[in-house]
C-alpha cells in the first residue's frame, strides 16, 4: 500500500499514510475546514455594518415593509456582502497571506481552499440578489448585484493593487447598503438615500487611511499602493484630515432638507467637530512615530461615529413613528 | 475485467478522527442552514400572499 498513488481531485498523493489529514495540509483543504472558517468568509465584522446602515435605510425609508419581509431582505443584503467578501479572500489570498492583519483568514490559512470561497462567493451572490428581487423589487435587487460586482471586480481585482485611491472609489460599494435598504421599501433611489451614500462614502477614506497609517508596512510589503505607502504618511495625514473636514460639515445635511431633526444636525455636528479633532491630532503626529495612537484612536472613534450618525437617524425615526 | 476491490478499499482516503468531526459539524451547519431557509422561504410565501394563499382553483 505505501509509495501507491491516489488520485483525489486531480492531487496525487504518494501514500495512504500522507492522507491522514496531520500530515498533508493539501488534504486537509480538499477535505474542508470548520464550520467557522466558512462563516469568516463572510467577513462577519464587516457585515455587522453592512446589516446595520442597511437596516437603518430600511427603516428610515417612507412606506413599511411586513416584518417577515424586512427581516428576509436584510438577511439577502448580508448574505450578498458575505459573498462579495469571500470572493475578495478568494482573489486576495495572495496578498493576505503576507500581511498580518489578514494571515490567519481561512484561505491564507489554508484552512478552505481558495476554490471553495470562489464557489461560495458566486453562489451566495446569485442566491442573495434574486432572493432580494423575488421578497421586495429588482431595483433593489440590482443595486446589490451592483455593489457585489463593484466590490469585487472595480475594487479587489482593479483598483486595489493599482491606485493609492483604491478605497476612495471601493468606498461606493460600503456605502450602498442604506441604498438598497431603502429601495427595498420605496423601489427607488432619492435625495434621501444618496445622501446616506454620500455620509459612507466621505467617511470612508479617513477610517482606512487611519487603519493604513499604522498598518503601512503590512501594505508595503503585500506591494497594495496604499496611501502611505505611495505617498507617505505626511500626505496621508493630510488627506485625513481634508476628508474628515468635509465629512463633518456634510454629516448634519439630512437634518437640513427634513430627513432629519435639528436634534440629529447638532449631534451630527458635535460629532463631526470631535472626528475632526481627532484628525488633526493624527495630523499633528510625528511622521516616525511608531506607536501612531492617534491614528489608532480615530479609526476607533470612527466606527463609533458612523454607528452614532445612523443610530440617532434610526432612533429619530422610531419616536416620529410612535407620534404618529 | 476484474476489479481489485481491496485495492480499491485501500486506496480510499481515511479520514482522521479531526477531520469527522470537522465533516460532520459542516453537515449540520448545512442541514440547519437549509431548513432555516425553507422556514424562511415559507413565512415569506405567508406574508407576500396573505389571506390569498388560500384563494386557489380546486
Amino acid at each position: 500500500m505505501v509509495g501507491e498513488p491516489t488520485a483525489i481531485s486531480g492531487v496525487r498523493m504518494a501514500s495512504s499514510d500522507r492522507l491522514e489529514a496531520k500530515t498533508s495540509s493539501d488534504t486537509d483543504k480538499l477535505l474542508g475546514g470548520e464550520v467557522g472558517d466558512y462563516f469568516a468568509l463572510l467577513k462577519p465584522r464587516v457585515m455587522s455594518l453592512v446589516v446595520f446602515t442597511a437596516f437603518v435605510g430600511l427603516m428610515i425609508a417612507p412606506g413599511a415593509l411586513h416584518p417577515v419581509i424586512g427581516f428576509t431582505a436584510l438577511l439577502a443584503i448580508a448574505i450578498g456582502s458575505g459573498a462579495a467578501g469571500a470572493l475578495n479572500m478568494w482573489f486576495d489570498a495572495d496578498i493576505d497571506a503576507v500581511m498580518r492583519r489578514t494571515a490567519m483568514r481561512p484561505v491564507p490559512a489554508g484552512r478552505v481552499a481558495a476554490s471553495e470561497a470562489l464557489a461560495i462567493g458566486v453562489i451566495l451572490s446569485v442566491g442573495s440578489v434574486a432572493v432580494l428581487g423575488l421578497i421586495t423589487n429588482w431595483i433593489a435587487a440590482a443595486l446589490l448585484a451592483l455593489t457585489i460586482v463593484f466590490y469585487v471586480v472595480v475594487y479587489t481585482m482593479w483598483l486595489k493593487r493599482l491606485t493609492p485611491q483604491n478605497i476612495v472609489i471601493g468606498g461606493a460599494a460600503g456605502a450602498m447598503p442604506p441604498v438598497i435598504g431603502w429601495a427595498a421599501v420605496t423601489g427607488g433611489i432619492s435625495v434621501e438615500s444618496a445622501l446616506l451614500f454620500a455620509i459612507i462614502f466621505l467617511w470612508t477614506p479617513p477610517h482606512f487611511w487611519a487603519l493604513s497609517l499604522y498598518r503601512s508596512d503590512d501594505y508595503r510589503r503585500a506591494g497594495v499602493p496604499m496611501l502611505p505607502v505611495v505617498r507617505g504618511v505626511k500626505e496621508t495625514k493630510r488627506q485625513i484630515l481634508l476628508y474628515s473636514i468635509i465629512l463633518g460639515i456634510f454629516a448634519p445635511a439630512p437634518a437640513l432638507i427634513g430627513m432629519a431633526t435639528p436634534i440629529y444636525g447638532v449631534l451630527a455636528a458635535a460629532l463631526g467637530v470631535l472626528f475632526v479633532w481627532l484628525a488633526w491630532q493624527t495630523w499633528r503626529m510625528a511622521d516616525d512615530d511608531r506607536e501612531m495612537r492617534p491614528a489608532r484612536r480615530l479609526f476607533g472613534f470612527s466606527l463609533l461615529y458612523l454607528f452614532l450618525l445612523f443610530a440617532i437617524l434610526l432612533v429619530e425615526q422610531g419616536i416620529e413613528r410612535v407620534m404618529t | 475485467m476484474s476489479v481489485d476491490k481491496e485495492a480499491l478499499a485501500q486506496d480510499r482516503i481515511r479520514l482522521s478522527a479531526a477531520q469527522q468531526r470537522r465533516r460532520r459539524s459542516r453537515s449540520v451547519a448545512l442541514a440547519l442552514i437549509l431548513g432555516g431557509v425553507v422556514a424562511l422561504f415559507y413565512l415569506v410565501t405567508v406574508a407576500k400572499l396573505g389571506s390569498n394563499i388560500l384563494v386557489r382553483p380546486l
